[in-house]
């Protein structure tokens, strides 16, 4: 792989634009990395002798003398046990002051999975919050986003979430974090004294976007050798995709592609599919699980980038800020897991898909007579009855600050199903009914 | 079309997975060459040619491909390979066994055998020496699972052929010469059991193609009773993310009255495919008792897999359903979803940087689809059998807006319209299908009318058109309620929604996780269909509005518990009693 010995020097560029410069150069590999007066750089279009090549931190200030090195290999971050407890920049070069990591080199963007080596997704993950637990359980080898106003708690959540899900290990990717939120992250994972199961890549605002397109490979790929290699449950957190996938159309926009919905790339489902598709259980033990966050213009779902998200991932979770019971919940009519149908009723309680879906459906009945009394209509004794249970709901089980384990949840749900439904008004299964109506 | 020597070429230039290579002699357009990479070869397929450059798209990561690498040309288009063997396999796009690979990971350019030539198989003649045969007609026959497979003289034979030899009843491998045809010029020529077809091509080796008329059973009430799919018709289903695309492709895929099922995992998820793998062989296929998966092939390219072959996937899968289509066989074919298939043609179209239609999507697309859904139908074969593809592919629309180009540019292809609505999916009514929006035109086709008539009942169009009728009107009444308020309406219009709710509960929403629910033969849906109807038809006395609401509830909570029941078992028979008792203290006198 090290071919040091020689390398020749580059220094006539011919072509220079915002993110891009271009040279004459032979025997050059598609996707080779290469350094331009010391900048990191990539092959992304070789016509005959013309190279070119994509500049990650900007072109700003590169003369059409620039010293160009070709490395001879794509991307790699270097893997190992060392890893764990580590912070690296996009680059995977460390930001924490420690040494260099030593170990062996893989290529990042490797390839994926053969479907038929895959095993379905089995086991559940646990976070305590009612919101995710009970309507939208979370399973190994999931790959779900967080759909979240930039002014909802996420990163709060998403912190509790990785902290409770007993991984092995906790793989932050940041793209174009904040410095508050990433000190933000490294202090509860430090104060939870979980530093050494947390290996971070990161790329904050303060560096330049083109640079995050590498970060979610990074990221997978330190993944991938703890799932795969050390058989380990991994949890990766990205945050934030749509900042990614900004980056994404910036690249596309500056090397003349024709843009599709949003101006964003016509590969863009490609392209955030093969990131997400890097979760995965494999048979063997190890798994990656996937929970990002992409941050949405107004609540806009319907935005190229939220769309596309969620025709790949399983599911979604929304975060709302409830104003009867002012807090912030999991919303029930938007959120979904795709995999809680393979653990729940299975490894939880067998009532338990029965009651998420009367509650949802009591709490959908609440929405329409609370649009009824908005409008001025007058509310029969049910519509008064939904509102009540919606209320309880909410706060005793959406709610984020929530911390309690399946079976006292679904407990709950039958608590206040009876305090405020007859049995027929419910609608369950009569034999769940039989067992655990309150009397 | 045979070429003597087989052009090559050297790569000239590369832009992520569009190879340009510099030709040294004639190539055809969607011709296969290799690319070689540091020993690797890579399949590529010739997309545009420009003077003596080719513009190949590459089914693999081109990473670290460099300049002058050398390209073979093949001389044909993508082909498949067809021959016992194909069904319960799980197929890439360009149909390399996927279990055949090694490792976890899949590597470029590793290619495997679609079927295994050197497999023995129980033949028996079905033709003698002296027949006339033309292309599709059979030959002999060998057990492949539980269906009879069909030896056919090739596709590719052009005109008529005297069958010379055949071999007796006997073990060959597939691989054996099994018949000896002689050609109008009296050339002979071996036929083995296996042979090949470019897939872009449709297989039309059938006399007729007739409307279709018979009723394909699915087990799914919202398609069955209000929007039927016919054996050989065609369907989609779009759909926002979330909405139940997926459960419902599965529920078809276990469910539906087919001899066999090919799914094509376009460009979806990777956990989907492996949900098949891992169900269906432990789930019984409850027409014929065998295990589901002897009855499905996969075609997985899922989502991260290269986008090129997610083109070819599509073909692929259609090919090996005409193939079988070809022995007299029901096929049902199951793409999810057509979006990602467009994608990625959108892709390969903006780096040859081709003036873009709406969405930038190429502006050859709705011919594409609507060639690819005419190769779906109901055909009689050279011997009077039949045979049938049904195709149903779901659609992503972009945003979830069914104004989007693929999303239109299929509806004028396809001849039922599931149409999946985000708000029945938040209120959790599954399977979402928007009774009011979705369609099937082959309602309209007198040839199913009557097979409705003759074979379910002779008054069950009617009913069904009266159902549609009484959705609609208790939508009216809804609407009707929420401006004017509860009381600001007759309880007429109470009652007209609360049917339409009933409606609703009973026949339209069926829960895909239940054992028994999950699937409804036509008869059961028959006698639903009929007792929900009954309550549409009676008149109720209320004293006012406020008794409307839990009244329905309850009958609505006992119909439910009539469809989680054994047909006819003792349970079932308990809630319909409780029912009539119900209907009757409330019946107007």
């Amino acid at each position: 792989m090290e071919t040091k010995a020689f390398q020749k020097i580059y220094t006539k560029v011919t072509q220079i634009t915002k993110a891009t410069c271009t040279l004459q150069a032979s025997g050059i590999g598609y996707e080779e990395m290469a350094t331009v007066n010391g900048r990191l750089a990539q092959v992304v279009k070789i016509n005959g002798d013309n190279v070119t090549l994509q500049i990650f931190s900007g072109t700003e200030g590169i003369p059409t003398n620039a010293e160009v090195v070709f490395l001879g290999r794509p991307p790699v971050l270097k893997v190992g046990e060392e890893l764990a407890g580590r912070f690296f920049n996009a680059y995977g070069q460390p930001i924490d002051g420690g040494p260099e990591v030593e170990g062996e080199e893989r290529e990042i963007g490797g390839p994926s999975v053969n479907p038929v080596r895959r095993k379905q997704p089995s086991e559940l993950i646990a976070t305590g919050i009612a919101g995710i637990d009970l309507n939208n359980t979370l399973v190994t080898g999931q790959k779900i986003p967080f759909f979240a106003d930039p002014d909802q708690p996420f990163n709060q959540v998403m912190a509790m979430v990785a902290l409770r899900a007993k991984a092995d290990k906790i793989i932050l990717g940041g793209m174009g974090l904040t410095n508050d939120d990433y000190l933000y992250y490294k202090n509860v994972f430090d104060n939870a004294g979980a530093l050494d199961r947390i290996i971070s890549f990161v790329n904050t605002t303060e560096n330049p976007p083109v640079e995050r397109l590498l970060v979610p490979d990074m990221a997978l790929t330190a993944a991938e050798y703890f799932a795969f290699d050390k058989k380990e449950t991994v949890l990766v957190l990205l945050t934030d995709m749509t900042l990614y996938a900004d980056a994404l159309s910036i690249v596309s926009n500056r090397m003349d592609q024709i843009p599709s919905k949003d101006s964003m790339p016509g590969s863009l489902y490609s392209d955030l599919a093969k990131i997400y598709e890097k979760a995965v259980q494999f048979p063997e033990g190890g798994s990656i699980t996937i929970i990002a966050v992409t941050t949405l213009s107004s609540g806009d779902i319907t935005h190229a980038i939220p769309d596309n998200t969620g025709y790949i991932t399983e599911g979604q979770l929304f975060l709302r800020r409830d104003s009867d019971i002012g807090k912030v919940i999991v919303d029930p009519f938007r959120s979904l897991s795709r995999l809680k149908q393979l653990v729940i009723g299975k490894q939880t309680r067998k009532d338990h898909p029965q009651v998420m879906n009367a509650a949802v459906r009591l709490y959908a009945d609440a929405s329409n007579a609370k649009t009824k009394l908005e409008n001025g209509f007058d509310l029969t004794d049910y519509d008064v009855r939904t509102m009540n249970f919606a209320r309880e709901y909410s706060n005793d089980l959406l709610a984020i600050d929530v911390n309690i384990d399946t079976t006292m949840m679904l407990d709950k749900a039958w608590e206040l199903f009876g305090k405020h439904f007859s049995k027929a008004e419910v609608g369950i299964k009569q034999e769940f009914v039989d067992l655990y109506w309150p009397v | 079309m045979e070429k003597n020597k087989l052009t090559t070429g050297k790569v000239a230039g590369i832009i992520a997975n569009l190879v340009i290579v510099d030709v040294d002699g004639p190539v055809s357009q969607n011709e296969i060459c290799y690319i070689n990479l540091g020993g690797v070869k890579l399949m590529a397929e010739v997309i545009k040619v420009l003077g003596s450059k080719a513009y190949t798209q590459v089914f693999e990561s081109t990473r670290g491909l460099k300049i002058g690498e050398s390209v073979d040309f093949m001389g044909h288009m993508l082909e498949v390979t067809l021959g016992p063997g194909i069904l319960s396999r799980n197929f890439d796009g360009l149909q390399n066994d996927l279990d055949k690979m090694e490792g976890t990971f899949l590597k470029r350019g590793e290619y495997t055998a679609p079927i295994n030539v050197d497999q023995e198989w129980p033949f028996s003649p079905l033709a003698k020496a002296g027949d006339q045969v033309l292309a599709g007609d059979w030959l002999g026959e060998v057990k492949e699972n539980w269906i009879g497979h069909k030896i056919m003289v090739p596709f590719k034979f052009e005109g008529k052929y005297t069958v010379k030899s055949v071999k007796a009843e006997g073990i060959y491998k597939a691989s054996d010469t099994i018949a000896v045809l002689t050609d109008k010029d009296g050339r002979e020529v071996n036929v083995s059991m296996v042979q090949k077809w470019p897939v872009k091509v449709p297989i039309k080796a059938y006399t007729d193609k007739p409307r279709p008329f018979r009723l394909m059973e699915t087990g799914v009430r919202i398609i069955d009773t209000m929007n039927p799919i016919v054996e050989g018709g065609t369907g989609f289903v779009p759909g926002p993310f979330g909405s139940g695309k997926t459960v419902l492709q599965h529920a078809l895929s276990k469910q539906a009255e087919a001899d066999l099922i090919i799914v094509a995992a376009c460009g979806e998820r990777a956990n989907e495919v492996v949900e098949i793998f891992t169900e269906f062989p432990e789930l019984d296929d409850p027409r014929t008792g065998r295990k589901l998966m002897e009855r499905t092939t996969i075609i997985a390219n899922t989502s991260n897999m290269p986008v090129a072959a997610r083109e070819a996937s599509v073909y692929t899968a259609m090919t090996l359903g005409e193939y079988y289509r070809s022995m007299g066989l029901k096929v049902l074919l199951l793409a999810d979803s057509t979006s990602r298939w467009a994608q990625a043609l959108r892709e390969m179209s903006n780096r040859m940087e081709e003036l873009p239609g709406p969405d930038a999507f190429p502006m050859d697309l709705p011919a594409i689809i609507s060639s690819f859904y005419a190769r779906a139908g109901y055909v009689y074969l050279n011997n009077g059998s039949t045979g049938s593809i049904t195709f149903i592919g779901t659609v992503s629309p972009a945003g979830g807006n069914l104004k989007e180009p693929v999303t239109e540019s299929t509806k004028k292809a396809a001849r039922c319209f599931f149409a999946l609505s985000q708000q029945r999916a938040d209120s959790k009514r599954y399977p979402a299908v928007d009774p009011i929006d979705s369609y099937s035109k082959y309602l309209e086709y007198p040839e199913l009318q009557e097979y409705l008539a003759e074979n379910i009942s002779p008054d069950w169009l009617q009913n069904v058109l009266e159902t549609k009728n009484l959705l609609l009107r208790g939508k009216e009444a809804y609407e009707q309620i929420n401006i004017l308020g509860d009381d600001g309406v007759p309880i007429d219009y109470h009652l007209r929604y609360w049917k339409s709710e009933v409606i609703d509960f009973v026949i339209l929403q069926q829960d895909a996780f239940d054992k028994i629910d999950a699937s409804t033969p036509i008869e059961r849906q028959k006698d639903m269909l009929g007792k929900v109807l009954e309550v549409c038809h009676t008149g109720f006395d209320f004293d006012g509005f406020e008794e409307v609401n839990p009244y329905f509830k309850r009958l609505i909570n006992v119909f439910k518990q009539m469809n989680y029941s054994l047909y006819q078992s003792g349970d079932f028979k308990k809630y319909e009693a409780e029912l009539d008792a119900i209907i009757k203290e409330r019946k107007a006198a």
